[in-house]
């Protein structure tokens, strides 16, 4: 063993500086090693051991958590009821076509104009590979996927007071970010200037991690030359026969991209939920809720909208309306029942469980997102840019451009999802507008990126999900203090009604949250049902 | 005590995309699309128009899907001026809270506003200071 001549650094001590030095996906990497990440808890298939003898029961909500209820249980023999306000199954698992018609709350309805074979997802867009509950889902169903493309390089990071409010590419700015750090770390690293010890051997090893991780030359210094545009890219590329060498590009003042603030957005790809590889379903994100109703779309009463929901020793009673005229309310029961219903909107309905999960119910408050689809008459982005799907991110209120990760370099129209936003004042702002008047706003603001909006913009359809009438907003926006107080009275079953959703999991706002939500809870009712 | 892994997440996520805290160039000339942080407006009826109105309506009528908004208009809950500052602060039920949104004045002004217009005429105003008490 080598001699050490300095003291070890702590843990915590060595975590952070790798944290600092190499970014999240190395520090995730030395928490792995240490055992301090988990994992999904999904665990394959799901084993439901016993006989549920003949048991009924009620699903309420036809989205993933439900779905995957209706799925499990009818395939071990309960008789299962599904109850769906919308006129189809999905949730939030969906897509926006060509033809297809939605109705907000305030009465503005919009028809979608996209050509055949686009969409937008007005919800969940992307399936990380550590989701494996609904990846695995996906498999069993068969639905095709294909990568949803998180980091593109040649993709924009864009602040509008900086670089005089020109879109600079993420590989200018990562590559300079990171060169023009390694090289200051670089620096006080070989002039002893930290204010740890470190050993010889370490320091060594260090500076030379520096200067491959930063694209440094010999004198660890960051400059233009072939080194660093092997990274951000040439100002001319190298060309055949006599077209002439490669033309080394010129970095960005360090000082300017520190100043522009866009390097907030430089760890997105490092972090866990946002690491290839992510996937999409071919042909939309509903396609997942498609390939269950071909399973359990026999189940699914649609249409209904839930009033009530008792319970007594023996059945729980729920009784639903047409949900498009309010009338005719009819009342089916069954031993148990599974509420998938959001928050936002079971709070409001008459139910039967007891004060703890009552007060859990009111609890969460539902936070807001607004996306919003842009149909354009050619893939100006592809076809002027050289962007191939990935994300643009900006400081405008539109806050992302997400290009289809799918399809490329294909002749003809595509559809941009022309803002993403959630958790900010311009959720609200963008809400309060008429549909119209957000499409508007988001062609203003995407065309300070993409001049191409002024010409090639056809139509478009903006979802502000507050507005969405079966959710009342977009996830269960719990706080530190809501969860440790309610989340276990939430979770509970409380006598024969217990409930699933993205909601009620660790995992809010994604669809691997509805998924291992509900295997949880259809664990623990049929332990109850066999054991009773 | 730490936060939570889901909460962690949520916050580190929604920080790194809300980004810079400097306001936009491109905003409305009544102060919304201004900051992703906070509201900028200070007006009560232009808070009301651009932030409330997403869920209460144009008319403050509310709306009815799956679940229902209430309607603020004709609505005697509004009696009492310290509870809408509370509901205002503190969100209720599916309502997200503003408190972390919005200053002193500007909640005083939303309040003031939606208590005196769409066929409320609540006389008692609210000043900054009582939105200041009434914090948690």
């Amino acid at each position: 063993m080598t001699e050490r001549r300095t003291v070890p650094m702590s843990r915590r001590r060595l975590l952070a500086m790798i944290g600092t030095v190499a970014g999240s996906s190395a520090m995730y990497q030395a928490m792995t090693t240490l055992g301090l990440a988990a994992e999904s808890t999904y665990r394959g298939p799901i084993r439901l051991e016993g006989d549920p003898k003949g048991a009924s029961i009620l699903i309420l909500g036809a989205g993933i958590a439900g779905l995957v209820a209706a799925l499990e249980l009818h395939r071990i023999g309960y008789k299962v009821q599904v109850l769906e306000y919308n006129d189809r199954a999905g949730g939030r698992c969906w897509s926006l076509r060509g033809g297809d018609r939605y109705a907000e709350l305030g009465g503005f309805e919009q028809t979608c104009s996209f050509d055949k074979d686009l969409y937008f997802n007005p919800g969940p867009w992307r399936i990380p590979y550590h989701h494996r509950g609904i990846l695995d889902y996906c498999k069993r169903l068969g639905v095709t996927l294909e990568p949803f493309i998180q980091v593109n390089y040649n993709a924009y990071l864009h602040a509008q007071n900086a670089f005089g409010g020109r879109p600079q590419r993420l590989r200018h700015v990562l590559s300079d970010f990171q060169g023009s750090a390694a090289e200051l770390l670089a620096k006080a690293v070989s002039q002893d200037k930290l204010d740890q010890p470190i050993t010889a051997e370490d320091k060594e090893l260090l500076l030379e991690a520096l200067r491959q991780w930063g694209a440094l030359d010999a004198d660890y210094t960051y400059k233009a030359g072939p080194l660093s545009s092997d990274r951000r890219g040439y100002e001319r590329d190298p060309g055949g026969g006599l077209s002439g060498d490669g033309v080394p590009s010129e970095p960005l003042p360090f000082a300017e991209i520190l100043r522009s603030r866009v390097w907030y957005r430089l760890a997105l790809g490092q972090i866990y939920d946002f690491q290839s590889t992510i996937f999409q379903p071919v042909g939309g994100m509903e396609m997942i809720a498609r390939a269950f109703v071909r399973e359990v779309g026999g189940l699914i009463r649609y249409n209904a909208k839930v009033t009530a929901i008792k319970q007594d020793d023996n059945h729980v009673s729920v009784t639903y309306v047409d949900a498009r005229t309010g009338s005719a309310p009819a009342m089916v029961s069954a031993d148990w029942c599974l509420c998938t219903i959001p928050l936002s909107v079971l709070d409001q309905i008459d139910l039967d469980v007891g004060a703890a999960m009552m007060n859990a119910i009111n609890a969460v408050p539902y936070g807001g997102a607004t996306k919003i689809g842009l149909q354009f008459k050619r893939r100006f982005w592809e076809e002027d840019e050289q962007i191939y799907g990935g994300i643009t991110y900006t400081d405008l209120p539109i806050w992302q451009i997400g290009y289809p990760n799918t399809s490329y370099a294909s002749p003809g129209k595509g559809v941009l999802l022309g803002a993403y936003v959630f958790d900010s004042p311009f959720v609200y702002e963008f809400t309060a507008l008429p549909p119209e008047d957000r499409l508007k706003r988001a062609i203003e603001y995407g065309a300070q990126i993409h001049p191409q909006y002024k010409t090639d913009y056809e139509n478009g359809i903006a979802v502000a999900w507050h507005r969405v009438p079966w959710v009342l907003g977009c996830f269960g926006r719990w706080t530190e203090d809501a969860r440790k107080q309610h989340y276990e009275n939430l979770c509970a079953i409380d006598g024969r009604i217990a409930l699933a959703g993205e909601h009620v999991s660790n995992i809010p706002a994604w669809q691997e949250g509805a998924v291992v939500s509900s295997l949880d809870a259809i664990s623990r009712l049929h332990r109850r049902v066999v054991a009773s | 005590m730490g936060k939570t892994v889901a909460a962690w997440r949520h916050v580190a996520l929604a920080m790194i995309l809300t980004g810079s805290t400097s306001t936009a160039s491109s905003q409305s000339s009544d102060g919304s699309f201004m900051s992703s942080r906070r509201f900028m407006q200070r007006d009560g009826e232009v808070i009301y128009r651009t932030v409330c109105q997403s869920c209460h309506m144009a008319a403050a009528q509310g709306a009815v899907g799956a679940g229902a908004y209430p309607a603020l208009a004709n609505d005697p809950k509004l009696s009492v001026a310290g509870y809408s500052v509370l509901v205002v602060i503190n969100g209720s039920k599916g309502m997200p809270p503003f408190g972390a949104l919005l200053d002193d004045e500007q909640v005083a002004a939303v309040v003031n506003y939606v208590r005196s217009h769409f066929g409320n005429s609540y006389p008692d105003g609210v000043a900054p200071a009582d939105v200041k008490r009434a914090r948690p």
